[in-house]
């Protein structure tokens, strides 16, 4: 009996375990050797808790059956983004590439490279800025740059995102008259382009007068207002951007009242693309990278910012004429620093402009649209039919150098936020200001150090929702009067009395004939 | 963002401007571990930061087991002493829309909204003027809850669904591969489902029951809501929303490193439409 018993036991475990073994019909693997794969997975890894993963493990070592472990092709180039990046930014690190025999004869010439290291460490007290590697990065984009231009002045001016990548801009100005080769190309091409659009214009009117006189629209557009000569308002400084730090720096155009102007009417999230078009109403006279200089003059002209007393207006120059605002001014070398408990007072009496003010036109000197009228000439007809326009106002705005202060609330919003970068050691701590018109700009200051810096989208901060300008109202049609009106429909009776009356008129004319020839016969 | 090893991660969100001083990383790093203890916590978040005009507030969420369902917001002004904030209710977000303007940094400051309500019928109607305060005490609240619900994101299979409903974080979760990192239908909405219910069974299909039930960010409206951005070429993945600007989530590619922060001035961004 017993070894039947037994035999009936391992009848039972023969029959299980051959049961376990059967092969799936789908997916040919069995239970069986399934689960010693996984148990001794587990043994071998002693994972905590497994009876809580046991399901993943036993998908996963289902999922590893299907993928391939021998690799094919040897030496495989692995060309993931990460490394393609990497490849671009190992350039960076490179010293000189060693094409220069000569090591390095920098002899101590004052280079225009900032110590972009130290301004991030009074940027991280404050709770600012970027990782530390990223500025190590842009540090190195900006040395490449230096070396490759001839350039004066360089500054870290901020990062814009935008949806698809990301703007690093550097703010720089050169050396002098180095500038000028580069322009004059510029502004060469840009006139034969305007020659060129001239003489089609022309040709295009003789055309016209010879086939028909179209009429010709009364309106004349106002005159383009010119844009600010480089080194001066708007386009003092030159910025050039990049999109990864080691990718090339790209400059960009200077800016245009015109572009200005239309920036202040629209809010598009920057892409990261600098020719993708700007699609909006109004419609923008430009690209991206027109939009983001915009961008860039307005954000500077409203955040850039020094203690009192850093810069002052040089002396011995006399005021030249009335209303024309300076706008020159040099590091003043006696400046001793401001005390930090000045500096974070919410007065806000101990920080100064440093960039000038754009007046409503998009210039930062007002430019007088009317003078040039003047001068062209016109037909005296036109003249009369014109009324000259009044002498416009000259727009103003606060001169440089004008303490934050006076600057406008935002709706009962203080525009900038004093802070002191420690609360705990405020004996060492920095002054540090926040723009709340500019979300993202911010500025310090430390001793006789002080510096700006923008992180953000690069709009403007409003408490209201932006509403797009209305669109301009339909034109008119032509005024509805007698000539295009549309008549009824004669009756017949009207028709019949027209008939009846052109017919008399007939005869009657006919007979004024016949009697004319009768007198002419008589005549005869 | 995780509590432990916060020092670490916020360098992931650096990119983006959102960094902390030295002095507040190391206020965080002792008064979080106490918070966490104190309150009996499973985890600690740190969320963010609301920037106020005179001050700032330093969020940070407590968790039980079940991430979904057990959430306590914590507030603090210098890193170090914490304030709970009150429940949103749903009247409590309702009424915090009409507030207006940037957050002042004072927790008892109350914005006032004027509002033109009609009293009687027809020509007996008059114009009566009905004042509403907010605290901000409770704005703040509200924008947290709202910005949660809105913008809060995962990767996908970071979190699963247990049979008994709990939301617990994945043990067996090995990051997102590149190539699905890359497509917004890998991260999904933190927040009870809504979109999902709608979907037909169809499309219901093909879904991991323990792991697809949350809405993934792919139906979204408006399209384009979203930045998603490779940093370092693929080593790190960044997605930013364009609704509520300041909220940056980061996952690194092949590892449990995952997380999100919101910097901003608490206040949705509301011209989107325009912007795209």
């Amino acid at each position: 009996m017993e070894t039947e018993g037994t035999n009936a036991k391992d009848q039972q475990f023969i029959h299980a375990k051959s049961y376990l073994l059967k092969s799936s019909t789908s997916t040919g693997i069995n239970l069986y050797d399934h689960l010693s794969k996984v148990l001794t997975k587990i043994l071998d890894e002693r994972p905590e808790n497994v009876v809580d993963i046991f399901e993943d493990l036993s998908k996963d070592t289902k999922r590893s059956k299907f993928t391939s472990k021998v690799d094919t092709v040897q030496n495989k180039i692995d060309q993931s983004t990460e490394v393609a990046l990497a490849q671009v930014q190992r350039r960076l690190y490179s010293k000189g590439d060693g094409e220069e025999g000569e090591p390095e004869p920098e002899e101590e010439v004052e280079t225009p490279l900032p110590n972009i290291m130290e301004l991030c460490f009074y940027f991280e007290q404050a709770g600012i800025g970027l990782n530390r590697e990223e500025l190590i990065r842009i540090w190195l984009a900006l040395k490449n740059m230096v070396d490759s231009y001839p350039l004066q002045d360089v500054r870290f001016w901020g990062k814009i995102l935008g949806t698809e990548q990301n703007y690093y801009v550097a703010e720089v100005e050169y050396r002098e008259g180095e500038e000028e080769e580069e322009e004059e190309e510029e502004v060469e091409e840009h006139q034969e382009e305007e020659t060129a659009e001239k003489d089609a214009d022309e040709e295009g009117e003789e055309e016209e007068q010879e086939e028909d006189d179209t009429p010709k629209p009364d309106y004349k557009p106002p005159p383009e207002i010119p844009k600010e000569e480089n080194k001066t308002g708007a386009n003092k400084k030159i910025y050039f951007v990049c999109n990864d730090p080691g990718k090339p720096w790209q400059r960009l155009p200077a800016v245009t009242p015109a572009q200005i102007q239309a920036a202040r009417h629209i809010k598009k999230f920057f892409t990261g693309r600098l020719d993708s078009p700007v699609v909006s109403y109004p419609p923008f006279p430009g690209n991206e990278a027109n939009y983001l200089r915009a961008q860039i003059a307005r954000i500077s002209a409203g955040t850039h910012i020094s203690p009192l007393g850093y810069y002052s207006f040089e002396e011995d120059e006399e005021e030249e004429e009335e209303g024309d605002a300076r706008d020159n001014f040099q590091i003043n070398v006696d400046y001793e620093g401001t005390s930090v408990r000045e500096l974070v007072d919410p007065g806000l009496s101990s920080w100064v402009h440093h960039v000038q003010h754009i007046l409503p036109q998009g210039r930062c000197t007002w430019w007088n649209p009317v003078q040039k009228n003047e001068d062209e000439f016109e037909d005296e007809e036109e003249e009369e039919e014109r009324e000259e326009p009044d002498e416009p106002e000259p727009e103003v705005g606060p001169p440089l150098l004008t303490p934050l202060s006076e600057d406008h609330d935002i709706m009962n919003l203080p525009p900038w936020t004093p802070r002191l970068s420690s609360n705990l050691i405020p004996q060492y701590a920095i002054a540090v200001m926040h723009s709340n018109l500019w979300p993202g700009a911010h500025a310090f200051a430390s001793g006789r150090k002080f510096q700006n810096i923008y992180i953000g989208w690069g709009h403007k901060y409003s408490q209201d929702n932006y509403s797009p300008p209305q669109t301009a109202p339909v034109q008119e049609e032509f005024p509805s009067g007698q000539e295009i009106a549309e008549g009824e429909d004669p009756t017949v009776e009207e028709e019949n009395a027209l008939k009846n009356a052109q017919e008399e008129a007939m005869e009657a004319a006919e007979e004024a004939e016949e009697a004319d020839e009768d007198e002419d016969d008589d005549d005869n | 963002m995780d509590s432990e090893g916060l020092h670490l991660n916020i360098d992931y969100v650096g990119s983006s401007g959102v960094i902390l001083s030295p002095e507040q990383k190391a206020a965080l790093q002792t008064s979080l571990i106490i918070l966490k203890s104190e309150n009996k916590f499973h985890k600690v978040y740190f969320w963010g930061k609301i920037l106020g005009v005179k001050d700032d507030y330093f969020i940070a969420q407590g968790v039980s087991c079940d991430e979904m369902a057990e959430k306590k917001t914590l507030y603090s002004k210098d890193c170090v002493n914490w304030g709970l904030l009150p429940f949103a209710t749903k009247t409590m977000r309702d009424t915090s829309k009409l507030a207006k303007g940037r957050f002042t940094g004072d927790p008892s400051y109350e914005f006032e909204h004027t509002e033109m309500k009609k009293v009687g019928e027809g020509e007996d109607a008059t114009e009566e003027e009905e004042t509403i305060s907010i605290k901000e005490e409770d704005r703040l609240a509200s924008v947290i809850a709202d910005i949660d619900e809105d913008v809060r994101i995962v990767p996908r299979a970071a979190f699963v669904k247990s049979p008994t409903g709990e939301v617990i974080s994945n043990r067996s979760f090995e990051g997102l591969t590149v190539s699905e990192a890359a497509k917004l239908c890998s991260y999904m909405h933190f927040r009870e489902p809504i979109q999902l219910h709608e979907k037909t069974l169809l499309q219901r299909a093909d879904m991991d029951k323990a792991i697809d039930f949350l809405d993934t960010l792919e139906e979204d409206i408006p399209k384009g809501s979203w930045s998603l951005q490779f940093e370092r070429g693929s080593g790190l993945v960044s997605v930013r929303s364009l609704l509520w600007l300041g909220y940056v989530a980061y996952h690194v590619p092949g590892t449990k490193n995952y997380g999100s922060v919101y910097v901003g001035t608490g206040e949705k961004n509301m011209d989107l439409p325009f912007m795209l």
